[in-house]
């Protein structure tokens, strides 16, 4: 919580959402409006904290291992501590403009809380991810530059070559290729998720409607929010076998 | 008090430690692990640290193996080389941090006077210099009263004063009964320090012994030289060369990588 940048992560979601409500006034669409910010930017600093933090803090975690601590405690420890300041700077940042307007009072609330459930659960995935990237990897060039790669695969290549496969076999049926598809993604999980909840046909676009179709609001929301758990569990096992294995 | 038993370690296909072993049986004493790049010291600390984990063989700290375990590293002080901390973090805060994580009783006050910390206790760490940070390490490092001490590059950035306190320091510890080990590439303070030398070269212990017999060897008053003898033979007078068919008690005979030389 120290760091500078965590208070710019606050300040820049903090004056945003200040924005749009006073611009839009309805918190219905301004969760609409923030949900792309949120999907968007979450993960990206989620990934570039949690490299920059592995590497920056590499030789204290190893003045830390030489103490009465097992590698459990301390990875875990230190994950915990990046994921948790992520949150609650995009949580704070987000909830005190909604609370100064009332979200308590308002039918949105749910959709609000959707978004933050959102926002929290891409921050530990992508702090997680980036973090065990980086430990993995000595060189700091590679590490940075395979954590960024990453986002940039689930926050934008993903979606362009699903969406290539449904154009290029679009004379077959696709719509289990597109529901297993977005369960690849964890970004695409977020997305439908909040469009499920504010119940926009017009937005889902083919995935969301497949998954509205075929499962319903409720089993829909149920499943992409499963799926969006499992993968919350990668960087989890991942940091439980790098404790168990890696040389320091 | 340390068993160090057939020590295997690679890292892919560079092996780093070949058969390591070591007994440290006595307190009271300060041996300085010396050694090329690249020939373990680094990795042979590591690894009684728990930080590497070996390929094969064991170690036993106070009778018992480490392997998996954490609870014998309250008995260790462990100054790393690179004195590298949070930098939003105080020194006080850092200092605190290790206290809790310790959750005994300390003497970092003595500690702080001896190096002239007080003025600094309220500074964030990123805004020290090298040698502050250094005397924070040395800090961290003595302050648990451990009686297994571990002092990887301790004089590194240190200005004289401080020098002078650290090695009184360290004598007085190995006084009351301390096991000192030191990594060093400074032999002016292996001489002033080290009751014995623990040379390695290619993974293997090549020497163990003190200075005094590693220059008897070498028909040298100068360690220095001594040294330079064993990594590069070319370097020293044919005559001041040893008879590689009289072995110390866990030394090899003949260096690996390097020819015997007749007398």
């Amino acid at each position: 919580m120290r760091s500078r940048w965590t208070y710019f992560y606050f300040g820049f979601f903090l004056l945003f959402t200040f924005s749009l409500l006073f611009l839009l006034g309805d918190p219905g669409k301004v969760v609409l409006s923030l949900m792309q910010a949120v999907l968007m930017v979450s993960p990206l600093i989620a990934t570039i904290f949690g490299v920059m933090y592995a590497y920056n803090s590499r030789e204290f975690t190893e003045l830390l291992l030489a103490q009465p601590i097992s590698r459990t405690q301390l990875f875990w420890g230190q994950y915990l501590g990046l994921a948790l300041s992520l949150s609650a700077s995009l949580a704070l940042g987000i909830g005190i403009p909604f609370l100064f307007y009332g979200i308590f009072r308002s039918a949105g609330i749910w959709n609000f809380s959707m978004l933050l459930v959102d926002g929290v659960v891409l921050s530990f995935l992508f702090s997680g991810l980036a973090y065990v990237i980086a430990l993995h990897h000595e060189n700091r060039v590679r590490g940075f530059g395979l954590a960024i790669l990453v986002w940039l695969f689930f926050a934008v290549i993903y979606d362009g070559l699903l969406l290539l496969l449904l154009i290029g076999f679009s004379a077959y049926p696709l719509e289990y290729v597109a529901l297993v598809g977005s369960i690849f993604n964890p970004i695409d999980l977020a997305r439908i998720l909040i469009l499920l909840k504010l119940d926009i046909s017009a937005l889902m676009g083919y995935t969301g409607a497949v998954f509205q179709k075929f499962l319903g609001t409720g089993w829909g929301m149920g499943m992409s929010g499963l799926s969006l758990f499992v993968w919350l569990s990668l960087p989890i096992w991942w940091i439980q076998r790098m404790a168990a294995r890696k040389d320091f | 008090m340390i068993e160090i038993k057939n020590l295997h370690k690679s890292f892919g296909s560079l092996r780093v430690l070949n058969g390591i072993d070591l007994h440290f049986s006595e307190r009271g004493k300060i041996s300085a692990v010396l050694g090329p790049n690249g020939s373990g010291k680094t990795t042979l600390i590591k690894c009684l640290l728990g930080m590497v984990l070996p390929d094969q063989g064991e170690i036993l700290v106070g009778g018992q193996r480490i392997a998996n375990r954490f609870d014998y590293r309250a008995s260790v002080g462990y100054l790393p080389q690179i004195a590298r901390f949070p930098e939003n973090l105080r020194v006080g805060e850092v200092i605190a941090l290790i206290k809790d994580i310790r959750g005994v009783e300390t003497s970092e006050e003595a500690l702080i006077r001896l190096f002239g910390l007080a003025p600094f206790l309220s500074k964030r760490l990123g805004a020290l210099s090298g040698g502050t940070r250094q005397k924070v390490n040395l800090t961290l490092a003595f302050m648990y009263d451990s009686p297994l001490l571990i002092l990887d590059e301790p004089t590194s950035g240190l200005d004289p004063v401080a020098l002078i306190r650290l090695k009184d320091y360290i004598r007085a510890e190995r006084d009351r009964g301390k096991t000192i080990l030191i990594t060093t590439h400074i032999i002016e303070l292996v001489e002033e320090l080290a009751d014995e030398i623990i040379f390695l070269l290619e993974g293997n212990v090549y020497f163990r012994g003190s200075a005094q017999e590693l220059k008897n060897r070498y028909a040298t008053d100068d360690l220095e030289r001594a040294i330079a003898a064993i990594l590069d033979p070319a370097s020293v007078p044919p005559a001041a060369l040893p008879d590689w068919n009289c072995p110390t008690s866990e030394a090899r005979m003949v260096p690996p990588g390097l020819a015997a030389k007749p007398i």
